[in-house]
C-alpha cells in the first residue's frame, strides 16, 4: 500500500501545485518541496524498517506486493512490487526529487505551477517504472515520464529547447513503441503456450520462446532501454536534451531517466529472455566499451559545460552496459553502485553547471576561468565531484567502476582492458573541467557571489552522500544483493539448460 | 411492416422526423437560438431512443435493415457526433452573414444517412444511406458561400463523391449480375476458388467507392482541401460520422460475404492500410494548417482502423468498435477547439493562431493537447488504448509487418502532433475572437461539451474496461453472422 501512497502523494502534490499556482507563484515551490520530502521520508523509513530483514539467501526477494485488477479483458492488473534493487532506486528518486525542487527554487520564476506539476509527474513516472510488475503498467509509466519531460525541456529550456525536446520525445517514444510490440508478442506467445493471457511479470517469467522469436522480442526491449541508457549508436538525443533542459531537468534526466534504462535491462531483458540475452552479451559489452571510450573522447572535445557533462554520462553508462552483460554477481553489484553514484556525481555537476550559468549567463567553458578565487567554495566542491567522476578511490564512483571491471575481467580480459582505458580518459576530461573553469586567468566577470545558503545545503548533502558511499557502500550492496543473487541464480540455471532440447509449442508467427 | 419493425427503426424515424420538424420551425421564422436548442433536444431524444430499443436486438427489418448491437453502437456514435457538432455550431454560425438555420436540417439528414449506412444489410439500403449522407454533405461543405475555399471544397467533394458513387453502383451491379442477390448474406460465394472475375471486379470497384469515402490512400486527394474548405463543424462531422458509417457498412458487408478469405482482396486492403498509414503521416509533416494536419492524420487513422479490420475475427471487430469510439471522441474534441477559436471571417487554421494558447486559455489548450496526444497514441489518453487494442489484434493474428508499419508511421506522426502542442506554449499572442464574449451561454455550453470530451479521452486512457465490456456486450446482441464469427 505504501507504494500506492507514494505515487498518490506525488500525483496529488503535482496537481495541487498546478491548481494553486494559478493564484500564487511561490506556493507551488513549497507544495513541491513538502511533497517530495514526504515521499522521500516515506520510502526512507520503509528502507530502515526492512534493512534488518533483508537476507541474501531468502527465497522471496519481494518486499511488498500490491495487486488490483485493472483491465480484465486483457489480463492487465495494477501490480506494484519492489525488491532491494527497486527500493534503492526509489530512495534515489526521492533524494534527487528533493534536490531538483531545491535547485529550481530561484531558476524558475515563470509559470511555477505548471513547472512543478511537470517535475512531480516525471517523478511519478520514474517511481512507477521502478515498481510496476505488470508489463502494460510498466509501459504506461514508461510513457508517463515522457510528456512532462517534454514540457520541461520545451518550455523552460535554453535557446535550442524545441529541437531538443522533439528529439528527446521522438527517440524515446519510437523505441518505446518497439518495446510495446515486443511486450505484445510476449503476451501472445505466453497466452498460446499456457492459455493464460496476462501481462503479469511473474507469470511471464520463464515463458518458453522459440529462439528466433526470442531474439527479436528481446531486441524490442533492448532498443527501448538502450535509447534511454543511452548505448552508443542511440545516444544522440542525450547531449541535446541534457544541455537544453533547465537544471532540474538535466538532473532528473541524468540521475533518474537514464537509470530506468539500466533498471529495465536488469529487471526485464535478462530475466525474461535469458537465452537471447546471453546471445547478445558479447555485442552488448562491446557496445558498452565503445560507449565508454567514445563518450569520454567526445566529452573532452566539448566546449559547452552541460554537453560535456552529458557526454561523461554516455561514458559512465557504458560501464553500466558492460557490467550488466558480464552476467556475474560482482559486476551486477558494481552496476547498482554505479547507478546510485553516477546519479549523485553527475547530478552534482549539472547542478553546478546550472549555478555557473545563473551567474555568468554562459555555458561555454572557454569564457570561464579563474573562478576558484571568486568562488572558493564552489571550486572545492567542483574539484571533489570532478574527482568523483574520474573514479578517485574514496568516492562512490570508484567502488562502482572497480566492481564492474572486476566482474567484466572474469568474462573478457580485452574488453576490461579497453574499458579501463576509459578511466584514463575520464581523468583527462575531469581535470579539464577543473582547469578551464576554476583555474587559469581571471576574466572580468564583475560581481559574482559564492554559494548561497540553499546551494550550500544542496551541495553538502551531495558531498556527504558521495563520500559516504565511497567509504561505506555496504548498505547499498546489502540491499541490492538478494535481487542480484536471484538474477545470478536464474542465469546459472539457464546455463545448465543449454544443450538440452527445449521443447515449445510451434510459434504462431505468420 | 409490423409494429415491431417501426419500433426497431425508431432512431431513424426520429432523425428524419426531426429534419422535418426543424424545417417547419424555420418556416415559422423562429430565431437561430430557438432552432439550435430544439435541434439539440431532438438530437438528445434520438440518442436516448437507442437505449429504448435495446431489448429487441438483434432485429431484422425486412431485407433492408438489421438493427443489432453493432449497428446501434455505430448509430450511437454517429448521433453523438451530430449532437456535439450541433452544440458547437451555434457560436460558429451565429456571427456569419448567411442564415444558419437550414444548416440544422442538413445536419439531421446527414446523421440520418450515416445511421442508415450503419444498419443496412442490402445494397439498396447501402446506396440510399450513402446518398442521403453525401447529398447533405455537398450543401454543408459549401455552406459558407461567401468563402472561396468553401465553394471549391464543395465542388471537389461533389465531383469526387459522385464519381465514387458511380464506381460503387457499378460494382454493385456487377456483383448482382454474378450472384443474383442484393442482400449481403445471400451473395456468399460457395468457395473462394469458384469466384468469377466479374465478382472480383465488382468487389474491386466497390472498394474504390468505399475507399473514396474513407479517404484512404490512394483515394485521399480530396481530404485536405475539403477539410480545409468546409466550415469547421462540418469538417468535424465529415471526419467522424461519415467515415464511421461507411466503415460500419464495409465491415458488415465483408463479414456477410466472408470477404476475409479472398486473399487478393485482403492483400489489396493490407496494402491500402500500409500506404495510408505511411503517406497519411508523411503528408501531414509539412503542413502548417491545423485542419489539413487533421485531414492527413485522419487518412493515417483510417489506415490504423484497417489494420484492426484485416484480421477479421471477433477481436478485430471489438478493436474497430473501440478505436472508432476513441477516434470519434478525440477528433471531435480537436475540431471542437478549432471551432471555438474560429473568428468571424476565418477559421482558426494556421498553427500560429494557437501560439501561447496555454497561457491565455489553458482550458482549450489542455483539451487540444489531450486530443493531439490521443491522436498520437500516447498513454493516459484514449488513443493509446485504441492503438494498443489494434496492435494486440494484429499481433494475435500474426500480422507483424502491419504492426511494425503502424508503430513506425505513428512515430513519424508524433512530430506534427507535437508541433501543435509546441505552438501552444511558445510565442505570445492569442485571444479568443471577441464575439465569443457575446454568447456567454453558448460559449459555456461549448466549453462544457469540450471538457466532457477531454475527460472522456483521459478516462478511456486510464480505465477503458467499462467501454470494452460495453462493446463486447453490444456485439453479443449482434446479428448471427457476427456472433458466429
Amino acid at each position: 500500500m505504501i507504494l500506492v501512497w507514494l505515487i498518490g502523494i506525488l500525483m496529488g502534490g503535482g496537481t495541487a501545485a498546478l491548481v494553486l499556482g494559478q493564484w500564487n507563484k511561490t506556493i507551488p515551490r513549497w507544495i513541491a518541496l513538502v511533497t517530495v520530502l514526504t515521499g522521500f521520508l516515506l520510502i526512507l523509513i520503509f528502507w530502515m524498517d526492512q534493512y534488518q530483514t533483508i537476507d541474501e539467501h531468502s527465497a522471496d526477494v519481494w518486499l511488498i506486493d500490491f495487486k488490483r485488477d485493472w483491465i480484465l479483458s486483457f489480463g492487465i492488473s495494477f501490480h506494484l512490487a519492489i525488491d532491494g534493487l527497486s527500493l534503492l532506486l526509489l530512495v534515489l528518486t526521492g533524494f534527487l526529487g528533493i534536490l531538483a525542487v531545491l535547485c529550481s527554487w530561484k531558476e524558475i520564476t515563470e509559470r511555477t505551477g505548471f513547472y512543478y506539476f511537470n517535475l512531480l509527474w516525471i517523478l511519478v513516472g520514474v517511481s512507477g517504472v521502478f515498481m510496476a510488475m505488470d508489463l502494460f503498467l510498466f509501459y504506461f509509466f514508461w510513457e508517463v515520464m515522457l510528456i512532462p519531460m517534454y514540457f520541461l525541456i520545451g518550455i523552460w529550456g535554453s535557446e535550442n529547447r524545441i529541437y531538443a525536446a522533439y528529439k528527446f520525445f521522438i527517440f524515446t517514444q519510437a523505441s518505446g513503441l518497439l518495446m510495446l510490440l515486443a511486450i505484445l508478442g510476449l503476451y501472445f506467445i505466453h497466452g498460446q503456450n499456457t492459455g493464460i493471457y496476462t501481462f503479469n511479470y511473474f507469470e511471464l517469467l520463464g515463458t518458453v520462446i522459440p529462439s528466433g522469436t526470442g531474439l527479436w522480442l528481446m531486441m524490442g526491449f533492448f532498443v527501448a532501454f538502450a535509447v534511454k541508457l543511452p548505448v552508443f549508436p542511440f545516444h544522440t538525443w542525450l547531449p541535446d536534451a541534457h544541455s537544453e533542459a533547465p537544471t532540474a531537468g538535466s538532473l532528473i534526466l541524468a540521475g533518474l531517466l537514464l537509470k530506468t534504462g539500466a533498471y529495465g535491462l536488469l529487471r526485464f531483458v535478462i530475466p525474461l529472455f535469458p537465452v537471447a540475452a546471453a546471445q547478445m552479451a558479447l555485442p552488448a559489452m562491446i557496445l558498452g566499451v565503445i560507449g565508454i571510450v567514445y563518450g569520454a573522447v567526445l566529452a573532452y572535445s566539448q566546449t559547452d559545460l552541460k554537453r560535456l557533462v552529458a557526454f561523461t554520462s554516455v561514458s559512465h553508462m557504458g560501464f553500466v552496459l558492460t557490467g550488466i552483460f558480464a552476467f556475474n554477481e560482482l559486476a551486477f553489484q558494481g552496476v547498482v553502485m554505479q547507478l546510485v553514484t553516477h546519479a549523485i556525481s553527475t547530478g552534482a555537476l549539472f547542478i553546478m553547471a546550472g549555478m555557473i550559468k545563473e551567474r555568468l549567463h554562459t555555458r561555454d567553458i572557454n569564457q570561464m576561468g579563474g573562478l576558484w578565487s571568486r568562488m572558493p567554495k564552489m571550486g572545492a566542491i567542483g574539484l571533489l565531484f570532478a574527482m568523483a567522476s574520474l573514479g578517485l578511490p574514496g568516492l562512490g564512483n570508484f567502488i562502482a567502476e572497480f566492481l564492474i571491471l572486476l566482474g567484466a575481467f572474469k568474462v573478457s580480459i580485452w574488453i576490461t582492458v579497453i574499458a579501463t582505458l576509459g578511466l584514463i580518459f575520464s581523468a583527462v576530461y575531469s581535470l579539464r573541467i577543473v582547469q578551464k573553469i576554476f583555474w587559469g586567468p581571471q576574466d572580468g566577470y564583475g560581481n559574482i557571489r559564492d554559494f548561497s545558503l540553499r546551494e550550500i545545503l544542496v551541495m553538502t548533502v551531495l558531498t556527504l552522500s558521495i563520500v559516504g558511499l565511497g567509504l561505506y557502500p555496504q548498505p547499498v550492496i546489502d540491499t541490492a544483493s538478494p535481487a542480484i543473487h536471484k538474477l545470478v541464480l536464474l542465469l546459472e540455471a539457464d546455463k545448465s539448460n543449454i544443450g538440452k532440447e527445449i521443447k515449445y509449442q510451434e510459434s504462431y508467427v505468420r | 411492416m409490423s409494429d415491431n419493425d417501426f419500433f426497431a427503426l425508431t432512431p431513424l424515424l426520429l432523425l428524419s422526423g426531426s429534419a422535418v420538424l426543424i424545417m417547419l420551425l424555420i418556416v415559422a421564422k423562429l430565431s437561430h437560438r430557438i432552432i439550435q436548442i430544439s435541434s439539440l433536444i431532438l438530437f438528445i431524444i434520438s440518442f436516448s431512443s437507442l437505449f429504448y430499443i435495446q431489448k429487441i436486438l438483434p432485429y431484422n427489418v425486412g431485407t433492408l435493415f438489421v438493427v443489432d448491437g453493432f449497428g446501434v453502437f455505430v448509430v450511437g456514435l454517429v448521433i453523438f457526433s451530430g449532437l456535439v457538432v450541433n452544440i458547437l455550431s451555434y457560436i460558429y454560425f451565429e456571427e456569419k452573414e448567411e442564415g444558419p438555420r437550414e444548416y440544422y436540417v442538413l445536419l439531421f439528414l446527414c446523421t440520418l444517412g450515416a445511421s442508415v449506412l450503419a444498419l443496412s444489410k442490402h445494397f439498396i439500403a447501402l446506396f440510399l444511406g450513402l446518398e442521403i449522407l453525401t447529398v447533405g454533405l455537398y450543401a454543408l461543405i459549401a455552406y459558407l458561400r461567401g468563402r472561396n475555399h468553401s465553394i471549391e471544397a464543395g465542388i471537389k467533394y461533389l465531383v469526387l463523391a459522385a464519381f465514387s458513387s458511380a464506381f460503387l453502383l457499378f460494382g454493385m451491379a456487377l456483383i448482382y449480375l454474378e450472384t443474383g442477390a442484393m442482400e449481403f448474406q445471400d451473395m456468399i460465394p460457395e468457395s473462394a476458388k469458384s469466384l468469377s472475375h466479374l465478382f472480383y471486379t465488382g468487389l474491386g470497384m466497390m472498394l474504390v467507392g468505399v475507399g473514396f469515402k474513407l479517404a484512404v490512400v490512394p483515394f485521399h486527394m480530396w481530404t485536405a482541401d475539403v477539410y480545409q474548405g468546409a466550415p469547421a463543424p462540418v469538417t468535424a462531422f465529415i471526419a467522424t460520422a461519415s467515415k464511421g458509417g461507411v466503415l460500419a457498412v464495409l465491415l458488415r458487408f465483408f463479414i456477410a460475404i466472408d470477404g476475409f478469405k479472398f486473399s487478393p482482396v485482403m492483400f489489396t486492403l493490407t496494402c491500402i492500410a500500409a500506404v495510408s498509414m505511411i503517406f497519411g503521416n508523411l503528408l501531414a509533416l509539412r503542413q502548417r494548417n491545423l485542419k489539413r494536419i487533421l485531414a492527413y492524420s485522419s487518412v493515417a487513422h483510417m489506415g490504423y482502423l484497417l489494420v484492426a479490420f484485416i484480421p477479421g475475427n471477433l477481436m478485430s471487430l471489438q478493436a474497430v468498435c473501440f478505436y472508432l469510439f476513441t477516434y470519434f471522441v478525440t477528433t471531435l474534441s480537436a475540431f471542437g477547439v478549432v471551432i471555438m477559436m474560429s473568428g468571424k471571417n476565418d477559421d482558426a487554421e494556421d498553427i500560429d493562431e494557437y501560439r501561447a494558447l496555454f497561457w491565455k486559455h489553458p482550458g482549450q489548450a489542455c483539451i487540444l493537447s489531450f486530443a493531439m496526444l490521443s491522436l498520437a497514441g500516447i498513454p493516459l489518453t484514449a488513443g493509446f488504448t485504441g492503438k494498443f487494442y489494434i496492435l494486440a489484434t494484429a499481433i494475435q493474428s500474426g500480422y507483424w509487418p502491419l504492426a511494425v508499419i503502424l508503430v513506425l508511421s505513428s512515430v513519424i506522426g508524433l512530430y506534427y502532433y507535437l508541433r501543435v502542442i509546441t505552438a501552444m506554449f511558445t510565442g505570445n499572442k492569442n485571444t479568443i475572437p471577441e464575439e465569443r464574449e457575446k454568447h456567454v451561454f453558448f460559449f459555456r455550453t461549448g466549453m462544457l461539451a469540450l471538457s466532457v470530451l477531454g475527460a472522456m479521452i483521459i478516462w478511456l486512457g486510464i480505465y477503458p474496461q467499462d467501454v470494452i465490456s460495453f462493446i463486447s456486450q453490444a456485439l453479443v446482441t449482434s446479428d448471427l453472422l457476427f456472433t458466429n464469427f
